[in-house]
């Protein structure tokens, strides 16, 4: 059989997402509770969180989350990485046994800075670095895949319904100040824990809902950056888009949401002159980064997350915020299930980004 | 000498139709018919006819077709009888065998073996009568990094951009090769759609300044009409290097064609040959081309894009390559069955590589290189409908030149005789009387019908792939899939084939 990657899998879904504005931690209870509420968007075939903030006595250091086929790839892998990189803490990480979670690759995390001297000789700068040496492991190291390379946050999927994921992880054992989660209706049959959501890179993590028609345009364009799509989901190539705009091109979020999902020309036609510029500015100058068809989707990030629905909004998506916590989800039940007394809920328009930044964190625009 | 050849196609006159109202024999150029005596019998020398429909679509009773004349030579699969006549007729004139039009050969046409895909289930289609569909589009140079005031605020550093509503532009035809009224045409329809035609080789008419920004004004190898004011006049300034049609070699306008006007606006005296060189004489590399390419940046002040225009011939990616890294804005690429107004028939017939091949070539091997946005990538050498314009652009073009096509919207049946310079729709021809039969009304209208209809089609089959704008559909390749084609030319199109 063809893994994800080798053929093109299109997917339906359910997103789910919580933050604290105050930067206020909270156990990954909640996330699960939410996206087991929507069971009937997904089947069984992928689910997983990205959780930020969970690793506070670790934060300045990258967490790589990987998952080994074998102790061979394992022991090639960490070898790699001592090459590279200073380990300062390995482990297994913890999981518990659960009915309807299979076949379990071996999965491991370690907390890592990149050795100085490699660093400086790379004349890269850090992020960079570590970025380079994940996308080798993953191309090279047959059997080795990284899917959770960020400071103080973590990926964590399976193959399985999203809250049995959840559980296998021991996520409510986590506090973080923003979790979100993904549960996949893949249209095909993926076996890989690797294919699940969410998909990362450094501390960009993006779940997604729906099938964008721009896919091999944006793939395309961005593999001319030095990408390589090696996944073929539109997860993937959404969060490299994010990664080039705002870790490469120091794009702030609300520029990137102008970017893909771009308002339409008679919209900007009607902008005052300073906004028409602007926007006519982002259009031409990453034409190839607008993405078309359906999408919901929820960028992660240290400090921070983005909630953003094509420019038509084709799929449903609703925010909901009570005290410091807001809720994005994409049914209202699921925000409900966690929180029934909400101070307000509301449904963003296509194109329209919801952006929150953690009070003292985010990003500095 | 007698005429070896048989004429290849024959009139039928139906005399029980035939009013003998002499329309006929006004209309036709060639002088095939004629009212023998003053009498009312019509007859009619089929050998001088062309086969350009005026007098068939002109007669008032439908009383003229015309046909195959289906006279045969004796079988042979080797000889066939285009090649025979071929002979026939340079054994009598001793000359070179000249066409005009593109090439008209059996060769693969490779749009027509690639299948759109559309939505179903998954993603939704979109109707364009109900969301907006967007085709607007930006030709010119794009900068790989962003600038920002100390205030954050963005800086624009684009380069300038042409804008156009389609992805669709009017290929060169020079004033010379086509008549006043054509040129007119195209440029008031190029005004109305929001979209550019290209003043080719002959220097702009100063009646049509005032289309200025919808034009692209051409500087060749005959430099004929190039002057700083003409450079200024346009939205754009286009190095035209080569030809599709006749890759390698110049142009020769006769002398006879060089009156009045022409005269004028090629900066040439009346009645000499108006000859463009095979090569640019300034240009015999890349290098030469960079300076070319500033000098007209500097001429116009770095406020007009340039574009240079190339064949497809088969080292076109390398050549691509080096002109994407010459300074200038827009590559055009014309494959080898893009027309002409003159060329010898053997290199429109041999000479070159077809577009779709051309195209998904090049836009690879820029990607490949990372400077893929450092030229936009405008190709032309038959676009025949919008379904060949979504092909082109899901390969990877930003837009489409057109040429033949508009001229058929003018009137031209394709007969391909502009090199004779008699056109009976008053296109390709100098001649008064006969340029008078185009009327630019007409003419305009319906060029801007053809491309509007174009443009709702392009929309349609956009919004069945879920796409409702032009960029995502650009280089989108998963959207076309082969029918019938080898794993080698699947590999240069860059696509699967149909059924993967
Ligand atoms: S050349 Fe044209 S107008 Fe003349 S007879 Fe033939 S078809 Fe008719
Ligand atoms: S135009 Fe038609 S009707 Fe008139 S003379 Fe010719 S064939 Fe006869
Ligand atoms: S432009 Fe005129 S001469 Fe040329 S092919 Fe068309 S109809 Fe014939």
């Amino acid at each position: 059989m063809q893994r994800e990657g080798q053929v093109r899998i299109p997917a339906g879904c359910a997103i789910s997402g919580i933050i604290d504005k105050s930067g206020n931690r909270m156990s990954g209870e909640a996330i699960i509770d939410s996206i087991a509420v929507m069971r009937e968007r997904s089947n069984g075939l992928g689910g997983g969180f990205a959780a930020y903030g969970i690793y506070p006595e670790y934060k300045d250091y990258y967490a790589f989350h990987i998952f080994y086929d074998s102790s061979t790839s394992k022991k090639e892998c960490e070898e790699y990485l001592e090459r590279h990189f200073d380990i300062i803490n390995l482990s297994k990480i913890p999981t518990r046994k659960v009915k309807g979670i299979t076949d379990s690759p071996l999965i491991w995390r370690y907390f890592v800075i990149p050795l100085p001297t490699k660093l400086s000789d790379s004349q890269l700068d850090e992020r960079e670095y570590t970025a380079r040496c994940v996308f080798r492991i993953n191309t090279k190291i047959e059997g080795a895949y990284v899917f959770s390379s960020g400071k103080d946050m973590g990926v964590f999927k399976a193959v399985g319904f999203p809250e049995d994921v959840g559980r296998f992880y021991r996520l409510d054992e986590y506090e973080g100040y923003c979790f979100t989660a993904h549960g996949r209706y893949p249209t095909n049959t993926p076996g890989w824990w690797g294919g699940a959501h969410p998909f990362a890179l450094l501390d960009y993590s993006v779940v997604h809902n729906g099938e964008i028609s721009s896919y091999d345009a944006n793939r395309r364009a961005i593999e001319m950056y030095g990408y390589k799509c090696t996944l073929q989901t539109d997860t993937e190539v959404i969060a490299y888009i994010i990664d080039y705009l705002h870790r490469k091109k120091a794009l702030t979020f609300s520029e990137i949401a102008s970017i893909i999902a771009a308002p339409f020309w008679q919209t900007i036609k009607g902008m005052s002159s300073e906004e028409r510029e602007l926007h006519e500015y982002l259009r031409i100058m990453f034409a190839e980064q607008l993405i078309t068809g359906p999408f919901s989707i929820l960028v992660g990030f240290n400090g921070g997350l983005m909630a953003l629905n094509d420019r038509l909004k084709l799929r449903s998506m609703v925010v909901a915020e009570k005290g410091e916590r807001v809720y994005i989800a994409s049914e209202e039940a699921a925000i409900r299930m966690v929180e029934s007394s909400l101070d307000k809920i509301y449904a963003p328009k296509g194109g329209e980004p919801v952006i929150i930044n953690i009070a003292g964190g985010g990003e500095l625009d | 000498m007698i005429n070896y050849i048989y004429p290849e196609y024959e009139i039928i006159r139906n005399p029980d139709k035939c009013i003998s109202c002499g329309v006929c024999v006004r209309q036709c150029a060639n002088e095939v018919h004629e009212n023998i005596n003053k009498t009312n019998k019509v007859i009619c020398d089929d050998s001088k006819c062309v086969n350009c429909h005026r007098c068939a679509v002109l007669c008032p009773t439908r009383a003229i077709k015309i046909v195959k004349s289906g006279n045969t030579y004796r079988e042979n699969a080797n000889w066939n009888c285009k090649t025979i006549d071929e002979i026939y007729k340079q054994a009598q004139s001793g000359g070179v065998l000249l066409s005009g039009m593109g090439n008209p050969e059996n060769y693969p046409v490779y749009f027509d073996k690639i299948l759109l895909n559309a939505s179903q289930v998954t993603n939704p289609s979109i109707d364009p009568l109900r969301e907006p569909m967007e085709t607007r589009v930006f030709l010119g140079k794009r900068p790989d990094d962003i600038m920002r005031e100390s205030n954050g605020k963005l800086i624009n550093n684009l380069p300038p951009q042409l804008p156009l509503s389609m992805p669709i532009m009017f290929s060169a035809m020079s004033y010379g090769s086509i008549s006043y009224n054509a040129h007119e045409s195209l440029a008031r329809a190029a005004a109305q759609l929001g979209i550019l035609y290209n003043t080719g080789e002959g220097g702009l008419h100063e009646d049509f300044s005032k289309y200025g920004k919808n034009t692209i004004v051409q500087v060749a190898s005959g430099r004929f009409g190039v002057h700083v004011g003409y450079l200024n006049a346009g939205a754009a300034v286009e190095i035209k290097m080569g030809q599709g049609a006749k890759p390698g070699i110049g142009g020769h306008l006769p002398g006879t064609k060089i009156v009045g006007d022409i005269s004028r606006t090629r900066m040439i005296p009346e009645g000499s040959d108006a000859i463009s060189p095979a090569p640019h004489h300034d240009i015999y590399s890349i290098e030469d081309l960079r300076q070319l390419v500033f000098s007209l940046k500097e001429a116009t002040q770095y406020k007009k894009p340039v574009i240079v225009k190339i064949a497809a011939v088969h080292n076109i990616t390398a050549i691509a390559s080096g002109i994407a890294r010459s300074g200038a804005d827009i590559i055009a690429i014309d494959g080898f069955r893009g027309g002409t107004g003159a060329a010898p028939t053997r290199i429109r017939d041999n000479v070159g590589i077809p577009i779709e091949l051309a195209l998904a070539s090049v836009d690879k091997r820029l990607r490949d290189e990372g400077i893929r946005r450092n030229v936009s990538i405008v190709v032309g050498g038959s676009i025949r409908s919008s379904a060949d314009i979504v092909k082109a652009v899901a390969l990877g073009a930003d837009c489409v030149y057109i040429g033949s096509s508009a001229l058929m919207a003018m009137g031209c049946h394709l007969c391909r005789n502009c090199h004779a310079g008699r056109c009976n729709w008053g296109i390709a021809t100098q001649v008064p009387e006969l340029v008078k039969r185009l009327n630019p009304d007409i003419g305009s209208k319906r060029l801007v019908n053809l491309l509007t209809a174009w443009r709702h089609e392009i929309k349609e089959m956009m919004g069945l792939m879920g796409i409702n704008s032009i960029e995502t559909l650009k280089g989108n390749r998963l959207m076309l899939r082969g029918v019938g084609l080898n794993e080698k030319e699947l590999q240069i199109l860059g696509i699967k084939h149909a059924g993967e």
